[in-house]
Order: structure tokens, then C-alpha cells, then sequence
């Protein structure tokens, strides 16, 4: 297992080293430079900012500057938020968008487990429709627009809730921009649960158990839980890294802090620097939980084995 | 983005189920499919009401007394107001909303359908040619597809857009390219389950070129695969688009968008209300729908109920 | 798994909540920004948003009232040579650093050779150009940098060397370009001086907390020489593109100060916060460049019928909806050292429908007509704003046989076209540096990198160049008033509305003046709970 996990992670390296081989070329082709803003910078002034980050070596140069960078885990300067080295930004954004991620991550998954149960067990009666169609609203509506709605009505209407910003150790900030985040993923994971709770407690041996005369609790917690929750484990890894990458729109809205933002706001700024550095990371970063849902889906369907 | 209709796993299962039945016939779309497809209220009723949406945005724009780019000096940011002809008010442009409303419920169509169009076209290619060699060749495309599904997709659709940032149609080209990956898959495993059966045998016998195989036997038994998989892509590439739009990143003025529509009206939601409310019903109708006729079809296409 | 994860996000949130400030009740300012600033050092910054973080915590020789007028700042008083080229500047002698290290002339030496520095890289060091040799320096002819007209004459004074008499210099240091630097610790940290970490504080607030994405708060300087008469505690400037959120927040009570806001909003603050809207002008154009390099927009009679066809009075009350005033002149109303009358076209008073008449026969004498109609492409960074205005002259352009190409794009990318020459008509704005029109005027001068229509005239350049060497005001005005009218007679660039700054300011608050240089020190204001 060890080996496998080795093999996985060693894997990974080639296809971040093209992807951000891709990128890097690929950025260059759009218009216009980290330098262009509202004002035209005088000629020698536009120098001086080439040599200083390097940009008036040949292309390869760069290139290969950059790759001998990432070797030694230097992500270089961002050329746009001039007080912060790539890492630095990465790192202080990282703890907020984890946190964010996860804590979306573990209501939603929980939220949508419960729902997507109960809509099987209730199939075709009405708490199934009102639960279908509840989770389908975070999944058609767009987000930004959810976010704008509920930051109106719950923050300055209601006043349930902060309308924003973000505070340490403050969990009342963190409704909101949770529920916006994790809406869609809830939906998801019920959506997978219903269907394959469905398939679960139509199939022979639930039936059994149930003409043995267990109750349908004991049935629904002793049996059917774990062979339905495959489809939705096998969701998980996609589904996390979703949550950790999709994080843009609530930043935004919310005024919280977090690396979604980074990347589009760098690659409109051309902060090549940054760009090449948040890919680098969510590579990696998607890798690794595809890694680990992997190894968790072993353990839960022994019949899967590494290869 | 290919977790927001949850396409990946739909598809997987689908095909899986086909796997495991390992019969080439039936799965068209058959009169026997779309008899029980009829026969789900839900999908009828959404079928209905996407085709009223479709005709209307087609033929919409040649009905409305406004049109799309012409400005109204004497009603900028107005309600409805039926005695000029602004029967969903105007814009802050002095535009009105219904004539742009029916032009961008045209262009996410159409962007939406060139990306799955696209997308479709490159997955069939992909993945028969994969299939059909199979191998060495196999493997390595394979792995290939592989490699792309680890890279962060939102990330080179933002980049697309900021090189190709000038064309919609060609931003959408992109996004369709890259967006085959599952279709590749599906269609790499049924063409290998399929180049086994005595008829492709016959055919190659018979010196049929692997492209003429391709296309005469492969590619007619894939309809099923294809069409849930159109009506999962659609709604995945509207999103996108208005996400793109919320990023200031939509489609070139006059032109609009249903995305453009709604992130405009999301900001002045309380301001000027009647900007969101209509884009609003609209997208989200037709998402409904394109999700329940989704459903439907997965349902009438399955496998294991024949 | 699922436990797992459940104890890894317990962690995560318990390590946040031990992290958590003890916030005690006090006066806290909580102020809306804008974006991201780039970096806390004064020289390696250049927009408004980063101004007001920056020039909070360091003060120049120079810095402002409330109203934005020039007096002084860190220098206690100073002296002019006759010929207007030679300051001299005596230190305040309770000027520290909030490390309790006095500020010595040394620390303003450093700051403007920093900026003219070419390893600095500093994207405004034109704008100090003025000083001896700083232009040398930074272009690389000269490589030493004490040849700067800078020079510490003993602790506490600093001598400034001219190469132009220049009357706007003691508004110029006010400009966070011209700011001290702590030498004693740029010594110790070089270029990371200004990270949170090890930054120090010569004004009124110093940073000390710097979240990307959320916020910078900085807490009141006791060391400050004024900092008896400074009442508030601490800002928060909180940081966000999304300037609807802001209001949105603004509106549930947790930021005081909005320091922009959304034209669509306008009427539901006035009818929901009345009087909490603050609309004023401030020194700024709205203009759209023409590309005189390209045919036909090299005959000025496209370029008249273009200008005279924008019906500006619309633009600002409809379109809009903030109430900017038209623009037909280059040089805002209210600009300081511009004695003598606004430039005001002929046709600024005929109705609209003559213009347009006009117009269109001055299209057609060019055979343009609605048949064979001449076909512009308008290009505009995207923008809600830009977008509307774009929108709106296409529409009045199309009387005149003017079909418009809408072409939007980033601001990397329009840029990038407007400086390459890449373009037709194109949309740009300019906010001025310093309250004098020079700042305006020199933007058509010939060769200006910001000149992007590369709009040339002889006669205008040489007027500039006088008034440039021009110590009388008055005289110096006039040739600049000449110099307008040149380059506006000439349609060189079509001015559209002059900007207006638009915030929201709590009732809670006080202090806060509107003024034509829309810069705003903290220190000014309080705030009642």
C-alpha cells in the first residue's frame, strides 16, 4: 500500500511539470503583461521592471529559471502583489480556504447523506420532492447570484447573520459563505445517496433481512449504509477538491480571505508568477485527495485492490 | 466544473450497466425508449416547456417592437412598461430587456450547444481510435486522458479566455476541447467491447478501411451515450458561461447572454428587480428541465430494464 | 473517514480560535478600500487604494489637510532659493519612528534615490522627475545615486535641487512616491522592510495585521508628533473588488466608510441613507483617445463630428446616474495654479440637434454616408461603466454614418493595445497626480507614453516647454490656456465627463471632507459609537 501510494504521488510529478509547462508558454501567447495598467509606463521604467523580475531573457530562460525555482520549492515573485513572495500568498490564504473547504465539506456531506436517505426511503412521497427540489435549487441556481441573495436577505434584512468579512474564531461570519459553497455539494451527494440507496434497498438481500422481520432502521443502519455510500465516497475526492478550488465566488462576495481568488485575479493582472504557482498547488492538491479517496474506497470495497 | 450535473458518475454507471449486459442492440435511442421516456410526466412536461424556451429565443428576437442593441432615450432603467413596447422594462442602457433577453437565451443555447458539439466530436474520435487500436497506442492515449482529468479545469478555461478572450464561439470551441474527457472514456470502452463482435469481424473481412468501421458501426451504436451525455453537458457549459460572465469575462457587447443577463441583475437585484427577476425564471427553467430530461433519459436508455 | 475529517476541521477551526485577538472597545475605523494593495512601501506602489493604507502610516516633508491642501508634515518649516530651484527643509525635531528611532534627513535621501533607483523597479518614479538628475538615475545614465538632487545637510535638513522651477513641488511630496523610508531598518531588511512583520511607522497609524483578500488593520502610532489630536484607536481597510458586497455590508453595519460605490445604487442609498451619499468632483477626465495615426481619424473634421456628436449631458444624470458633469475642456474645473477663464467650446452651447446636423454634414462632405457608413472600432477595458458609456456613443455616433465595433477586454489587454498603437477610438481615464494642469497638459505632448493617440503639435509642445521654465503663475498660465486650446480646437482627444468620487459615510462618523483631490488621512477623523 505504501508503495502504491509512493507510486501515485511520483506519478504526479510529470503531469504537474507539464501542466505548468502548458501554462507557463500558454500565458505568454495572451495580450498585454503584468506591467499594463491604467498608465503607460515610461520606456526605462519598463526596463527596470524586466530586469527585475527577469522578463527580458529569452522565453526558455524564464522557463527554465522558473522549473530550477520549482525544483527547489521557489514559486518566485508575484509581479502584481508586490509585498508577497507566490509562497507567502499561498500560505497565508491556504489555512482560510482549507478551513472554508472542509468545514463546507463535512455539512454538506453530512447534510446530503441524511437527505438523500431519507428522499430514498420516502421515494416518490412528498418529502422526496421537497428534498429533490431544495438541493436542485443549489445546483441551477449560480452561485454568485445565491451569494448575493443570501448576503441581502440574511445579512442586511435579517440581520441573522454578518453580511461579511471574517473574524478569528468567529463561526457566525462563517454561515453564510458555508452555505453558499457547500449548497452544491450537498445536492450532489444526496442526489448520489438517494439513487444508490434506492438500488441498495431494492436488492435481494435487504429484502431478505426485511422478510426476516428486522425493523427498517436496524436494515437501514446495519446493511444498507455501507454498500450505499461506495457511489458517494468515490464522489468525495472530485467533490473536495471542488469545494477547495470553487471558492472564488465567496471570497468575493463574503470578503473573506483564500487562495480561490488568487488565480483570476492573476491571470487577468498576467501575474505569471502567481498563475503558475496556484496551478502548481491545486495539482498538486487534487492529486493528493484523489489519492487518499482512492485508498479510502479500498478499505471501504475490499474487492478493489491496487494495481 | 464536470461535477455540477454530476455527468462523470452518471455516465460511468451508464456505461458500466451497458458493460455488463454486453448487448450492442437497443442501445439507440429506440421508439421503445422514447415511448417510456414520454410515458415520465416529468420529462414530458420538461421537454415541452425547453422546446417552448428553444423556439421562443429563436424566434423571439423578430417579434419584439425593441431591438436588441437599440437605446431608448426616454426610458433608461425603466419597469415594464406595456404603452411603449417594454414588456420586461430596460435596461441602464435604455435597452430593452425582452428583445435582450430572447438574444441571450439564443447565444448560451448556441455557445452551449458548439461546446458539446465539440466536445462530443473530439470524445468519439478520441476514444474510438483509442478503442480500435487499442494497445500500446490505447495506453498511451489513454494515460493521456488520464493526465488531463488531474488539472484543475476551471483554471485553463480562464486562461482561454484571457487568450481567446475576443470570440465567443471560439472561447466555447476551447471549452468543448476541453471538455471530451468523459466522452472519450465511454466510447473507448464500448468500442472495445464492440470491435470483438462477429459483425465488425465480417466488415473487417470484407476490407473495410478502420475509419469506415469506425464511423458505419461504432459510431451508430453509441446514440444512447451521447445523448445523456449532451443533455448532462448543456446545462454544465450554461453555468459555466454565466460564471465567466460574473468574472466580467462574457460574451462581446451589443451581444448578451442569459450569464451576462443575470450577473448584471444580481447586482442591482433590489434596485432595479425586473433586470434579474426574468433572466432568472429563465435560466433556471431551463436548467430544471434539462435536468429532468436527463434523468428521463437515463431512465428510458437503461440498460438493465430491457 | 468521515470522523476524520470531522477532528482535522475541529483543528483547524480550534487553532483559529485561539488565534483570536481580545478585541477591546474602542474607536475603530472600519473602512472599505478596494483591492489588493500591491505592497505597504510607498515607492513600489501606484493607486489609490494602496495611497490610503500607505500614507496613514508614512508621512513626507509635506502632507495634507483635510481638504487636501499641502502644510506641513514631518518637516517643521522650510525655505525657498530665489530662482525657485533649491528647497531647503528643517525636520521636525519630535519626528520618530515608532521604534522610538528619531527620523533624520538620511531616511528622505533614501526614499527618492529608492525610487529612482532602477533596481527598485518603481513604476512612479516619474512623477519626481523634477528633481536634478532623478531622470539620469533612473534611465541608468547615471549609476551613482548620490548625484540625486537630494542631499542630507545634517540630521535634520534636506536639500532638494530642482531642475525646473516648479510650483506644484511641495503638493508633489505629498505623494507617497516622495516618502521617507526607516533607513535604519531598510539597512537591516532591504527590500522586506515594508512586510508586516518589520515595517515602522512615522504618521499616525501603523499596519499591523495584513490578510490578502480581507483586510489591513493598523492601530493608532503613540510616537506620532501628532498624535494627541488623532482620535480614532485603529482602522480596518477592508479589501474587495465587489463593490455591491461592500454596500451590502455597509448596509448591515459593519464598515463606516465606503470609498466607492456602484452608479445603480445611487438613487436606493438616497432614498434609503439619505445624505450618507457623497458625490463630489475631483480632479480627473474621462476621455476617449482617437488614434491619429490611422486614416481617416488623421482629418480632424472625423474627429469634430465624432466629439460634437456625444451628447455629454446625458452621460452623466441617465447613463450613469451619478451626475458627472460634461467635460469639454482637458483641464477640470477647480485645478489649482490655472488662473484665467475654462476652455469652453462654440459648440458646447448649440442644442444637441444642431451638433448632430453638423456632424453628420461633416460626415458626408467625407462621403460617409447612412448607406456607406464609416465603420470604428471602439475598444473599452470591461467594466459596467465603460460599457454603458461605450454602449451609449455608439447609439449617438449612429445619426452621423458611425457604425461602432464594441471590442472589450482586460485591462492588461486594452492597455497593451492603446500604448502598441493597436487601435481606433479607445476609452482611458486619468486621475491627476498633483493638484496642477500640467499633469493634465502633459499627456498630449508629443512622444508621452500616456499620449495614446499620439496626438502632435509644434506649437503646443513648445508652449508646455515655457511654461515649464516659467516662475511668474499667471504668465504660466496663460501659456497653458493657449496650449489648451490648441490641442482641444484640434479635437486631439475627446473629453467625456470629469470624475466625481463617490463614497458612503456612516452618520456615525465625522472629519471627512469632500475634496477635489479626493485623498482622505484617517487622521482627520472620529467616530462616534
Amino acid at each position: 500500500m505504501l508503495s502504491y501510494a509512493l507510486r501515485r504521488v511520483l506519478s504526479a510529478i510529470p503531469v504537474a511539470l507539464i501542466a505548468v509547462t502548458v501554462c507557463f508558454f500558454v500565458l505568454r501567447l495572451a495580450p498585454g503583461g503584468p506591467f499594463d495598467g491604467e498608465r503607460a509606463l515610461p520606456e526605462e521604467i519598463l526596463n527596470n521592471l524586466r530586469e527585475y523580475y527577469h522578463m527580458n531573457e529569452p522565453l526558455v530562460m524564464q522557463y527554465l529559471r522558473y522549473i530550477w525555482g520549482l525544483l527547489q520549492f521557489d514559486l518566485g515573485p508575484s509581479m502584481v502583489i508586490k509585498g508577497f513572495t507566490v509562497s507567502q500568498l499561498l500560505a497565508i490564504g491556504l489555512p482560510f480556504t482549507l478551513m472554508l473547504g472542509f468545514t463546507a465539506f463535512v455539512v454538506a456531506t453530512a447534510i446530503g447523506i441524511v437527505a438523500g436517505v431519507i428522499a430514498a426511503v420516502q421515494q416518490n412521497k412528498w418529502p422526496d420532492y421537497v428534498l429533490v427540489l431544495a438541493v436542485m435549487l443549489g445546483v441551477i441556481v449560480p452561485n454568485f447570484l445565491m451569494g448575493a441573495l443570501l448576503q441581502l436577505f440574511f445579512g442586511v434584512y435579517l440581520k441573522w447573520f454578518p453580511a461579511g468579512g471574517f473574524v478569528y474564531g468567529s463561526i457566525s461570519h462563517l454561515v453564510l459563505p458555508v452555505t453558499v459553497l457547500a449548497w452544491p455539494h450537498a445536492a450532489r451527494v444526496s442526489r448520489l445517496m438517494r439513487g444508490s440507496m434506492i438500488e441498495v434497498l431494492g436488492s435481494n438481500y435487504i429484502r431478505t433481512a426485511k422478510s426476516k422481520g428486522i425493523g427498517e432502521r436496524l436494515v437501514l443502519a446495519r446493511h444498507a449504509m455501507k454498500p450505499a455510500m461506495i457511489p458517494v465516497v468515490s464522489y468525495l475526492g472530485p467533490g473536495l477538491s471542488y469545494l477547495l478550488t470553487g471558492s472564488l465566488v465567496v471570497e468575493q462576495i463574503f470578503g473573506l480571505p483564500g487562495i480561490g481568488k488568487y488565480f483570476v485575479q492573476a491571470a487577468l493582472n498576467r501575474d505569471y508568477g502567481l498563475v503558475l504557482g496556484t496551478t502548481v498547488f491545486y495539482i498538486l492538491l487534487i492529486l493528493v485527495l484523489n489519492l487518499i479517496v482512492d485508498m479510502v474506497y479500498a478499505w471501504l470495497d475490499p474487492r478493489v485492490r491496487y494495481h | 466544473m464536470s461535477s455540477i450535473t454530476k455527468k462523470d458518475e452518471v455516465m460511468e454507471a451508464y456505461t458500466e450497466a451497458l458493460e455488463r449486459l454486453d448487448a450492442p442492440k437497443g442501445r439507440s435511442l429506440g421508439q421503445d425508449a422514447l415511448r417510456r421516456l414520454i410515458a415520465n410526466k416529468a420529462a414530458l412536461v420538461s421537454i415541452i416547456v425547453l422546446g417552448v424556451i428553444i423556439v421562443a429565443a429563436l424566434i423571439g428576437p423578430h417579434l419584439t417592437p425593441w431591438d436588441v442593441a437599440k437605446v431608448d432615450w426616454g426610458s433608461i432603467r425603466k419597469p415594464p412598461d406595456f404603452a411603449k413596447g417594454h414588456f420586461l422594462g430596460t435596461d441602464q442602457n435604455g435597452r430593452d430587456l425582452l428583445a435582450r433577453l430572447f438574444q441571450g437565451t439564443q447565444m448560451s443555447l448556441m455557445v452551449a450547444g458548439v461546446a458539446t458539439v465539440v466536445s462530443v466530436v473530439i470524445g468519439i474520435t478520441y476514444g474510438a481510435v483509442a478503442g480500435y487500436f487499442g494497445g500500446r497506442i490505447d495506453a498511451m492515449m489513454m494515460r493521456f486522458v488520464d493526465v488531463m482529468y488531474a488539472l484543475p479545469y476551471m483554471l485553463f478555461v480562464i486562461i482561454l479566455v484571457v487568450v481567446f478572450g475576443r470570440s465567443p464561439i471560439l472561447l466555447f470551441v476551447g471549452i468543448g476541447a476541453l471538455e471530451w474527457l468523459t466522452m472519450a472514456r465511454i466510447v473507448r470502452g464500448q468500442t472495445l467491447t464492440l470491435k470483438e463482435k462477429e459483425f465488425i469481424e465480417a466488415a473487417r473481412a470484407g476490407g473495410a478501411k478502420p475509419f469506415t468501421i469506425i464511423m458505419r458501426h461504432i459510431v451508430p451504436n453509441l446514440t444512447g451515450p451521447v445523448v445523456i451525455y449532451a443533455t448532462l453537458t448543456v446545462p454544465e457549459i450554461i453555468i459555466t458561461e454565466s460564471f465567466l460572465s460574473y468574472l466580467g469575462l462574457g460574451v462581446q457587447e451589443p451581444l448578451t447572454s442569459l450569464g451576462t443577463l443575470i450577473s448584471n441583475g444580481a447586482a442591482v437585484a433590489e434596485a432595479l428587480p425586473w433586470l434579474l427577476i426574468s433572466p432568472a425564471i429563465v435560466l433556471v427553467s431551463m436548467l430544471l428541465c434539462l435536468t429532468y430530461i436527463g434523468d428521463g433519459l437515463r431512465d428510458a436508455l437503461d440498460p438493465k430494464d430491457r | 473517514m468521515k470522523f476524520q475529517t470531522l477532528v482535522k476541521a475541529t483543528a483547524i477551526a480550534a487553532a483559529f480560535a485561539l488565534g483570536a485577538a481580545s478585541m477591546a472597545q474602542a474607536a475603530t475605523l472600519h473602512l472599505h478600500n478596494g483591492g489588493d494593495p500591491r505592497s505597504l512601501d510607498p515607492q513600489r506602489v501606484s493607486g489609490n487604494w494602496e495611497d490610503r493604507p500607505v500614507s496613514d502610516y508614512i508621512e513626507g516633508l509635506m502632507t495634507l489637510d483635510a481638504k487636501g491642501g499641502a502644510i506641513l508634515g514631518q518637516a517643521a518649516s522650510y525655505s525657498v532659493s530665489d530662482d525657485g530651484l533649491v528647497y531647503t527643509f528643517k525636520i521636525r525635531d519630535n519626528a520618530m519612528w515608532s521604534d522610538g528611532e528619531p527620523v533624520v534627513a538620511e531616511d528622505f535621501v533614501l526614499g527618492l534615490q529608492r525610487l529612482e533607483d532602477p533596481k527598485t523597479a518603481a513604476e512612479y518614479a516619474y512623477l519626481q522627475y523634477f528633481i536634478d538628475n532623478a531622470e539620469a538615475i533612473n534611465s541608468g545614465e547615471i549609476t551613482d545615486l548620490d548625484e540625486l538632487g537630494v542631499k542630507a545637510i545634517d540630521d535634520k535638513t534636506v536639500e532638494i535641487t530642482l531642475n525646473a522651477p516648479t510650483p506644484y513641488f511641495l503638493q508633489a511630496l505629498t505623494h507617497y512616491s516622495a516618502y521617507p523610508v526607516p533607513s535604519h531598518v531598510v539597512a537591516e531588511y532591504g527590500d522586506d522592510w515594508a512586510s508586516i512583520d518589520h515595517l515602522v511607522a512615522n504618521g499616525p497609524f501603523k499596519p499591523v495585521e495584513w490578510v490578502p483578500g480581507s483586510y489591513i488593520h493598523s492601530v493608532k502610532n503613540d510616537k506620532y508628533y501628532a498624535a494627541d489630536t488623532v482620535k480614532l484607536d485603529d482602522v480596518y481597510y477592508y479589501i474587495t473588488d465587489d463593490d455591491n458586497a461592500a454596500l451590502q455590508r455597509y448596509r448591515a453595519g459593519e464598515i463606516d466608510i465606503l470609498s466607492n460605490f456602484a452608479s445603480d445604487q445611487y438613487q436606493l442609498l438616497q432614498d434609503q441613507y439619505p445624505g450618507q451619499a457623497h458625490v463630489f468632483p475631483f480632479l480627473g477626465v474621462y476621455y476617449y483617445v482617437i488614434n491619429q495615426t490611422k486614416e481617416p481619424f488623421t482629418d480632424v473634421r472625423v474627429r469634430k463630428a465624432l466629439s460634437i456628436a456625444i451628447n455629454r449631458k446625458v452621460i452623466g444624470p441617465d447613463i450613469l446616474g451619478t451626475g458627472e458633469l460634461p467635460a469639454y475642456g482637458w483641464v477640470p474645473p477647480g485645478t489649482s495654479n490655472y488662473e484665467g477663464e475654462q476652455y469652453m467650446p462654440a459648440y458646447a452651447d448649440e442644442t444637441y440637434d444642431e451638433r448632430v446636423a453638423e456632424a453628420a454634414k461633416l460626415m458626408e462632405e467625407l462621403g460617409y454616408t447612412a448607406e456607406n457608413p464609416l465603420t470604428v472600432q471602439l475598444r473599452y477595458n470591461t467594466n459596467e461603466n465603460h460599457q454603458r458609456i461605450a454602449v451609449a456613443i455608439s447609439a449617438m455616433w449612429e445619426p452621423i454614418h458611425v457604425k461602432v465595433e464594441l471590442f472589450n477586454s482586460d485591462v492588461s489587454t486594452h492597455y497593451d493595445a492603446l500604448t502598441a498603437g493597436d487601435f481606433e477610438v479607445g476609452r482611458a481615464g486619468w486621475i491627476m497626480d498633483y493638484d496642477d494642469p500640467s499633469n493634465m497638459l502633459d499627456l498630449l505632448k508629443s512622444g508621452t507614453g500616456n499620449n495614446y493617440g499620439r496626438y502632435a503639435n509644434a506649437e503646443y509642445d513648445e508652449l508646455l516647454a515655457k511654461a515649464a521654465n516659467e516662475q511668474d503663475l499667471v504668465k504660466r498660465a496663460g501659456y497653458m490656456h493657449a496650449a489648451e486650446k490648441i490641442a482641444m480646437d484640434e479635437f486631439g482627444v475627446i473629453p467625456i465627463y470629469y470624475y466625481v468620487a463617490k463614497w458612503v459615510i456612516s452618520p456615525k462618523v465625522s472629519g471627512f471632507e469632500d475634496n477635489a483631490v479626493d485623498r482622505h488621512l484617517v487622521r482627520y477623523i472620529s467616530k462616534s459609537e
